[in-house]
This record gives structure tokens, C-alpha cells and sequence, in this order.
């Protein structure tokens, strides 16, 4: 296993700026290295040799010299100027709008990203783009300022309300890369978070023929399957990983006792959980009223037996591997329910939508 | 330094009449115009500041353990960390050195009795502590989520919070700054000793004449900015909200137009804190005087041209942005000479390592990271990657933590002696300034790597990246450590203070300059008993006699002199 996977000290480069911007990076950390250790060097060497008592010569101290300090600001300024130009000069590169460039219109709003393709196409907190095309984000603001970044592109630039900026940029390797808010917008500024998705040419082509983002992919098991529902439904908006005022969570429920409101309990076999789908009112979880809408005529009999499978493999313990949507905390207080679609589900259902399997190998071998 | 023209009688063993214990009652601590008393008083404002700060910060460091976040609520969070900051920045960092040391030292420094305006010193204490409260009101009583750079429209029209009352507090706490920034300028200029010319000003005068510049010129256009957004808030007056006719971009300029040079007022005199422990224990001359003092001036100047370096990518053009990346480069160039001026001032020194140097030392290691990494923000590319990222929150807190609160920490150790009279244990002291060097290394820098893998800072959760909670878990371990740095002194200082047996006599440290050499520990309330006169330079220290006299008592033969005969060219 690669340490570096698990323990990263350097993002992925995925764009045609990152490494260039990776080589400035790396030749400013040397400099500064090389720096830190001459200056603590000199300091340990000097503390030590002078030290009170030492036999160490005093005679002649220098307390001034203009060549001393001569070097002291022409060695910094020299090198400063030196990084200066270089680190310019790719800014400028990366300022500058491709001649050719598909165009991608971005708005950033309290606390979701919408965006929207030439041909129509709208997605919210994702992109689908294809590889190897000069990308043109134009940007603005419904209400705060905001910060599209995509780190493994090494771009970012404010999302402003009232004007209209822009960013270029060409990713270079198929891959699911994140897309946040880096400017302090509010509440829910940490789940301003979405995914880039780099598709090779023709994945890119067959997702626009799919229609974009209400291609759903055939799921292979009955668990998947059940989260697509899940998905589509929003029941995450109420089930979280945790009990909160809009529901109980589901994770580990199933075989377990529940306790009702009318004080008794029953047991979460898959008929009980059906008919908690389908009328929900009939027994109703201690603590809550009737806020869960009934599903019956919404949902086949296939898709509740999905539901439960999906349901079903959920335990309680585990955090990281549970595809349950996440809701904060913050979920109590918060006045509007979150994306329906959180981002943990899209990262699981790109496996099977964008990537073909060699290129998954291929990312999976880095 | 000086010669003195009639040097009282050696100090008599009863208990002398100063400062401290002229007077008891309350009334002669809130209605004193002496500026030692009003340090003592921004001492413990201050230090009751910095342990709310502190809290708050806890609580943002256990958060980040979890990608999930642990006990909070988004808001709360938000409210946390916005707490933190505006606690930390207007009411620790900007006044901590200049309010309390400042206060205390520059007019016994030049010697003179007092600042140039008394009352106005006290009025400063009374605004301040006023703002203090009406800010902490609205932190504790509902909060505010913008974070402390309150950007536009979030500020201004979209958060529900208690921003104008906190706004209304930071506006009137300015005022608290400009007043001590005139008094020290107008006392600089004005009260300096027979024979103290501005060449013979120790360091420590110089950096707060350059920080008190900054102040005054600085300081009102962020209240006035600050206040206008209380008034878009309130009136719905289009300042900076585009809905209302208004540039939201129009803000960051004039924050930062202060906020810039803000770091300065936090920093430079932090660095003169460093010019006095460095030469008094290194028992030498400065090395560079001149420069080391017109660094602090030119950083005062180009200091107000490099704001735009936090605007990079927020809609700036180009052109802009390449100006000032340059400004920004030419700036790092007089720290850099101070740093290697203060190193090296041990050449040929005579180097103790007590409490304050070791502060200072690690100040100089921590400062000397904090500058470094100003390059990678200061170059105009690799900034667009950094900014609003865990990069930043870690380079600001080499520079504010690192530098400044760790000169702040060596200076009220250097000067404990003077400002109270009580000599506080040296092994806790030593081991607090490394306790807190390794806590703070082992706090932060994870956070640089945090920031180039791409966290973005006031991030609650991350759960769509769990491999950021390695860094998060060892920085908030390191926290802790450094928290325990931080409690160190405050149990072994006010311990001191409660014993009987740690006298200090005038000049422990053996350290040259008027307020050790001719004013008693503590000092009398007009500082001096006679009207000190001075005749030699700064920092007129004897390496050689000093390292000798440990040679003689240990046994050991002497070092030599200079040859008088010897012509040296250097
Ligand atoms: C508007 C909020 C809301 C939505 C949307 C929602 N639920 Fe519920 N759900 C609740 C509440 C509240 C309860 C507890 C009261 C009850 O038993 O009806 C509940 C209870 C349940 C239970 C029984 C849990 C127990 O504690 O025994 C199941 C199973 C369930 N929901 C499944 C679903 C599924 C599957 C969906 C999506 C198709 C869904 N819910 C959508 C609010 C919601
Ligand atoms: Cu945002
Ligand atoms: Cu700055």
C-alpha cells in the first residue's frame, strides 16, 4: 500500500498548470529549507561557541558593516525577484482565457454550486467535464462572495455577486477531483463541496448523450440500487447518520427493537420497515409525529425491497464505509434541509458512471 | 547608559515606597495616569483576553479531530472561530506589546516621567476595556459567524448575527489604539532625556515610533470601513452589498489597507522586544543598529502599498496583482535583515540562555518559518492555490503566535523583575518557552501541509475528505501541548508574586539602559529619582569582562583583551 495515499503531503496534480505550479512550489520549499536551516545553524553555532564562560576569542567584535548587510538584502532581494518573475509569469498564463475553451457557466449561491453546460445541461455540486479541453468558468455570485478551488487543478478564484469573473483551466487526467468554497460564505460553508469529474473524450461524449446528470447508471447489486432510490427520494434529508429533529437515523436499525410512541415496541424486520415506508403513520418511532410522507403509490414493491436491502446494510459502527447521507451537526438548527444529494453518494456512484474500468485501474495503481 | 548626576544611596532594605505600593485603594488603580500602573491594567485585560481567545480555539481544535465535527453545530462552530479571531487580534495581538510593555517601558526608556499625555493614556485604558465589553456582549450573547475579516455582503446583509454591536466595539476600540499611538509619538519626539539623541534611542523605541506611525495612520480607515458596514447593515445604505448599488470588493480594499499594516502593529514591536533580550544577554552591541532601525521604518512604509496581496484572486486585475506581489517580495527583505542582525549579535558575544533569550531564540526560529512561507503567498501563482486554505491559517500563526506572542512572553519575562520586583523561577521559565516552542511547531506546521493538499480554513467538517484527519488529530495533540505552555507561566509569574522570597534587585540581568540602571525594581511612581542624563550608546555591554568574571570564579584563565596597539581592520 502506498503510504502517500493514505498520509498525502501533495495533492494530485490533474491539470496543466499544476505542475508547473508544483515546481515553483518545491523550488520555493528548498529555498526555504536551505534558509531555516542556515539561520538555526547560525544561531546554535553562535550560541554555543559564545556562550557565557566559553574560551571562545572576542577580541574585535564587529558591530556594523555595510558589506555584511550589503549581502544580508541583496541575497534575499536577488532571489525574491528571481521568484517574483517565474511565479508571474504563470500567473499571467493562468489569467489568460484559452483561444478555444468550452464554456462552463458557474453560479456559487448559499451553499451549492449550480452549474450549467453550453448545451444546456445543469448540474449541482458536480461538473462532468472531458479531459484534455481548455475549460472557461464563468462566475457569479447569488448572494456572498464565494471561492471556486479545485486543488488538484491548483485554480481558484472568487465567485463575486455583482460582476462576473472568470477562470481557465485544462484538466489532464480522468478522475473525480473536489470542488469547494474556499471563502467564508456562511452556515453551511463546509458542505459547499462538490466533485469534479474528468471523463476521457468518449465517456464525456456518451454522458451528454445519457442527458447529462439524469443518467443513472444500471446498478449491479440490490444495495446500490436501493441507494439510487434512496437518492432520488431525499430520504436522507430526514435519515442522517445520527438521530435529529427531522428523523431517527437508520444506521443498524434493522432486527432491532424500536420503541413506539404508543409506549410498546416492535421488532425492524423487513415488514415493519415496509410498512414504515409505505404508511409511516400507523407506527409511529418514540419522539416524532407524523412529518414522514407516506410512499405508498410512489414506490414499486421492487424499489422498497431495494430500500430495505439498502437499509439492511448499513451497521451502526461503521462511519467512513456507510453510504448513509451525512447531515451535519448543524442539522438541527439548520433552516433549509440540505442537497439531497450529498456528496458521499456521488463519489459512489461515479464508480459506475464516468470511468470506464481501465481507467479506474489506472487510478487505483497511483 | 548613562551617567547619572547624583546616584541616590544604595536601595534600603525596608520596604521602599514605588510604584505598586504607593497607594492601595481601588481608586488609585482606576483613576492613575501612571503609565506603569496602566501597563499592569492592560496586563490583566489583555491576559484575561488571551485565555478567552485560547478557549475558543479549543473548542475549533476538538471540531477538526473529527471530519464530522464533534459537539458543535455549524453556527456554533462559525461563532467559534470568528470569537477567536477578533478576541485574539483587537484585544490580544495589537495591544498586547504596545498597551502593556510599551505602556510601561518607553518613557522609562528615554527618560521621562510619564508619557507626553497622561490622561489620554488612561482614557485609552477606559476605551479599550468599554470596547472589550460591548464586544464580548455580542460574542456571548448571540455571536457572530463572519469570521474577523467580516467580508462584504456576508457581513453587511446576509448574517443574522450580533455583527454591528461586535462592529460598533471594534470601531471604538480603534480609538483606543490612536491614542496610544500619539501619546508614544508626541513622547518620543518630545520627553527624550538630556543627551538621549534619536540615534541613542534603544531599539524598542524605534519599533513602537514605526508601529505608532502605523497606528495612527492605519487604524482609522478600517474603523470608518468597519463602520460602514454597520451602517449598511442598519440603514441599508449601498456601501459595499452590489444589491444595493454597492462593491463588495470595495471592502477588502479598505480592510486590508489597514488589516496589511495591522500585522506590523502586531509584529514590529515584538521585534523590539527581541533587539533589547538579544543584546542583553548575547551582553553585546547590537550588530547593525542603524539598520535594524530604519527596517522597522521601512517596513512601516512599504507595509501600507502590499495590502493587495490578499486579493489576488478576488477580482483585482492582473496588473494589480503583479505590483503588489512585488511590493510584497520588497518587504520581506528588512526581516530578513533582522534576522540575521540579531543572530548575528552573539558573534563574540557573551550568551546566557535565560528564560527571556530562549524566548527570543525560539522567536527567531519561529519568525524565521512564518517569514519563509510569506514567500509562497507573496508570489503572486503559487498564491492562488493557498489563499483561503490551512496555508494561511498556519503562516499567520508563525508570524502572530511565533513572533509575536513569543516576544511578548520573553519581554514580560525580561521585564517581570522591573514591573513587579519578584524574580520568577528559571527552570519553569525555561522549560514553558520550550514546552511552548515544541507544542506551537507541532500545533501548526501539519496545518501547512493541510493547506497544500487544499483544506480550505473555517471548514467545520470534511467529510469527503477523511485523509486530512491525520494532520487535523496531530495538530489539535500539539494544541494541547501548547496549551499547557501557555498555563505554565501564568501559575509560576503570579506565584512569584505571592512569595516573600524572590526580591529582585534593580538590574538582575545585568542589563545596560535607563530602566534598569537608574530606577529601582519596581520603579518609584516618577520612574527615576533624578533626572537621568546620557552620555554613551545603546547596548554598551562588555562581552569580555562578563564571560571573564565566570573564567575567574570557576578558575580558569581569562580570555584576552584588544590590543590597544594591534591596528584592526574590519
Ligand atoms: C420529511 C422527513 C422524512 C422523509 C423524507 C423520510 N422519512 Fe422516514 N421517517 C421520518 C420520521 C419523522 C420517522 C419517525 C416517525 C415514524 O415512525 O413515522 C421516520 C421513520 C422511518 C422508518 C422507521 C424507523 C424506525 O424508527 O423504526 C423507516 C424505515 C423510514 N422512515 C424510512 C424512510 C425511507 C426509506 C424514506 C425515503 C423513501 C424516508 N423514510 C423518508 C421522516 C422522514
Ligand atoms: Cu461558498
Ligand atoms: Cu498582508
Amino acid at each position: 500500500m502506498n503510504i502517500f495515499k493514505v498520509l498525502p503531503v501533495a495533492p494530485e496534480q490533474a491539470s496543466e498548470r499544476a505542475f508547473g505550479y508544483d515546481l515553483i512550489f518545491w523550488t520555493i520549499t528548498i529555498l526555504a529549507v536551505v534558509f531555516t536551516i542556515l539561520v538555526f545553524a547560525l544561531v546554535l553555532a553562535l550560541a554555543v561557541r559564545y556562550r557565557r564562560g566559553s574560551s571562545a576569542d572576542r577580541r574585535y567584535p564587529v558591530y556594523h558593516s555595510n558589506g555584511i548587510e550589503a549581502v544580508l538584502t541583496l541575497v534575499p532581494l536577488v532571489l525574491g525577484l528571481g521568484i517574483f518573475a517565474w511565479s508571474s509569469a504563470d500567473f499571467v498564463k493562468f489569467r489568460q482565457r484559452p483561444k478555444e475553451s468550452m464554456e462552463i457557466f458557474v453560479i456559487g449561491k448559499q451553499w451549492m454550486w449550480h452549474l450549467q453546460h453550453m448545451n444546456g445541461i445543469r448540474e449541482n455540486n458536480e461538473l462532468h467535464i472531458p479531459v484534455d479541453t481548455p475549460i472557461t468558468m464563468t462566475m457569479i455570485s447569488q448572494d456572498v462572495i464565494h471561492a471556486m478551488y479545485i486543488p488538484a487543478f491548483r485554480v481558484q478564484y472568487h465567485v463575486v455577486p455583482g460582476r462576473y469573473t472568470e477562470m481557465s483551466f485544462t484538466a489532464t487526467k480522468p478522475g473525480r477531483y473536489k470542488m469547494l468554497c474556499a471563502m467564508h460564505c456562511g452556515t453551511q460553508h463546509s458542505e459547499m463541496v462538490g466533485f469534479v469529474y474528468v471523463m476521457s473524450k468518449s465517456d464525456y461524449a456518451r454522458w451528454i448523450e445519457g442527458g447529462g446528470n439524469r443518467y443513472e447508471p444500471r446498478a449491479a447489486t440490490m444495495v446500490a440500487a436501493g441507494e439510487q432510490v434512496w437518492n432520488r427520494k431525499a430520504c436522507g434529508n430526514c435519515h442522517a447518520g445520527m438521530d435529529t429533529v427531522r428523523g431517527p437515523t437508520l444506521n443498524g436499525i434493522f432486527n432491532a427493537q424500536r420503541r413506539l410512541t404508543d409506549g410498546s415496541t416492535a421488532k425492524a424486520a423487513p415488514d415493519y420497515l415496509r410498512e414504515s415506508i409505505l404508511l409511516p403513520w400507523l407506527r409511529l418511532t418514540k419522539g416524532y409525529e407524523t412529518t414522514m410522507p407516506a410512499y405508498k403509490g410512489q414506490l414499486t414493491e421492487e424499489e422498497v425491497l431495494q430500500l430495505i436491502e439498502y437499509i439492511k446494510s448499513n451497521s451502526n459502527t461503521s462511519t467512513s464505509g456507510s453510504p448513509q447521507p451525512y447531515s451535519a451537526p448543524g442539522a438541527r438548527t439548520l433552516p433549509t434541509p440540505t442537497h439531497p444529494e450529498n456528496a458521499t453518494n456521488r463519489a459512489n456512484r461515479y464508480g459506475s458512471a464516468g470511468v470506464t474500468q481501465s481507467e479506474e485501474g489506472a487510478m487505483n495503481a497511483r | 547608559m548613562s551617567a547619572i548626576l547624583e546616584r541616590t544611596a544604595a536601595p534600603d532594605p525596608q520596604v521602599k515606597k514605588n510604584y505598586l505600593n504607593a497607594d492601595h485603594t481601588l481608586a488609585s488603580w482606576l483613576l492613575t495616569t501612571d503609565h506603569k500602573r496602566i501597563a499592569v491594567l492592560y496586563l490583566i485585560g489583555v491576559t484575561v483576553m488571551f485565555f478567552l481567545g485560547s478557549l475558543a480555539a479549543a473548542f475549533v481544535r476538538f471540531e477538526l479531530t473529527s471530519p464530522r465535527g464533534q459537539i458543535l453545530t455549524h453556527e456554533t462552530y462559525n461563532k467559534m472561530f470568528t470569537a477567536h479571531g477578533v478576541i485574539m487580534i483587537f484585544f490580544f495581538l495589537i495591544p498586547a506589546v504596545p498597551a502593556v510593555l510599551g505602556n510601561f517601558l518607553i518613557p522609562m526608556m528615554i527618560g521621562a516621567r510619564d508619557l507626553a499625555f497622561p490622561r489620554l493614556n488612561l482614557a485609552s485604558w477606559y476605551v479599550w476595556t468599554i470596547s472589550a465589553v460591548i464586544v464580548l456582549t455580542g460574542l456571548i450573547m448571540g455571536g457572530v459567524d463572519t469570521g474577523w475579516t467580516f467580508y462584504t455582503p456576508l457581513s453587511s446583509l446576509y448574517s443574522n448575527t450580533q455583527v454591528s454591536l461586535v462592529l460598533v466595539g471594534l470601531f471604538l476600540s480603534g480609538f483606543s489604539s490612536i491614542m496610544t499611538g500619539v501619546n508614544f509619538i508626541a513622547t518620543i519626539h518630545k520627553m527624550r532625556a538630556p543627551g538621549m539623541t534619536w540615534f541613542k534611542l534603544p531599539l524598542y523605541v524605534w519599533s513602537h515610533y514605526a508601529t505608532s506611525v502605523i497606528i495612527i495612520l492605519g487604524t482609522p480607515v478600517v474603523a470608518i470601513t468597519l463602520f460602514l458596514v454597520v451602517l449598511e447593515r442598519t440603514f441599508r445604505i449601498g456601501i459595499f452589498s452590489p444589491e444595493l448599488g454597492g462593491d463588495p470588493v470595495l471592502f477588502q480594499h479598505l480592510f486590508w489597507f489597514y488589516s496589511h499594516p495591522a500585522v506590523y502593529i502586531m509584529v514590529l514591536p515584538a521585534m523590539g522586544v527581541i533587539s533589547e533580550v538579544i543584546t542583553c544577554f548575547s551582553r553585546r552591541q547590537i550588530f547593525g543598529y542603524r539598520f535594524v532601525a530604519m527596517s522597522s521604518m521601512a517596513i512601516a512604509a512599504i507595509g501600507f502599498l502590499v495590502w493587495g496581496h490578499h486579493m489576488y484572486v478576488s477580482s483585482q486585475s492582473v496588473l494589480q496583482g503583479l505590483i503588489f506581489s512585488l511590493l510584497s517580495f520588497l518587504v520581506a527583505v528588512p526581516s530578513a535583515i533582522k534576522v540575521f542582525n540579531w543572530s548575528l549579535t552573539m558573534w563574540r558575544g557573551s550568551v546566557q540562555f535565560s528564560t527571556p533569550m530562549i524566548y527570543a531564540l525560539a522567536f527567531i526560529g519561529l519568525f524565521v518559518i512564518g517569514g519563509l512561507t510569506g514567500l509562497y503567498l507573496a508570489a503572486i501563482d503559487t498564491d492562488v492555490h493557498l489563499t483561503g486554505t490551512y496555508f494561511i491559517v498556519a503562516h499567520f500563526h508563525y508570524v502572530m503566535v511565533g513572533g509575536a506572542i513569543l516576544a511578548f512572553l520573553g519581554g514580560i519575562h525580561f521585564w517581570w523583575p522591573k514591573m513587579f520586583g519578584k524574580m520568577y523561577n528559571e527552570f519553569w521559565g525555561r522549560l514553558s518557552a520550550m514546552v511552548i516552542f515544541l507544542g506551537f511547531n507541532f500545533t501548526f506546521f501539519p496545518q501547512f501541509i493541510l493547506g497544500y493538499l487544499g483544506m480550505p480554513r473555517r471548514y467545520h467538517v470534511y467529510y469527503f475528505a477523511p485523509e486530512w484527519q491525520f494532520y487535523h488529530v496531530a495538530s489539535s495533540l500539539g494544541s494541547t501541548i501548547l496549551g499547557i505552555g501557555f498555563l505554565m507561566p501564568a501559575f509560576y509569574l503570579t506565584a512569584s508574586l505571592l512569595r516573600k522570597d524572590n526580591v529582585a534587585p534593580a538590574n538582575p540581568w545585568g542589563a545596560k539602559g535607563l530602566e534598569w540602571e537608574n530606577a529601582s525594581s519596581p520603579p518609584v511612581t516618577l520612574n527615576f529619582e533624578s533626572q537621568p542624563i546620557v552620555t554613551e550608546n545603546p547596548y554598551n555591554y562588555d562581552p569580555i569582562e562578563d564571560t571573564n568574571k565566570v573564567r575567574r570564579e570557576a578558575g580558569l584563565p581569562e580570555i584576552p583583551r584588544e590590543d590597544p596597539d594591534k591596528e584592526v581592520h574590519h
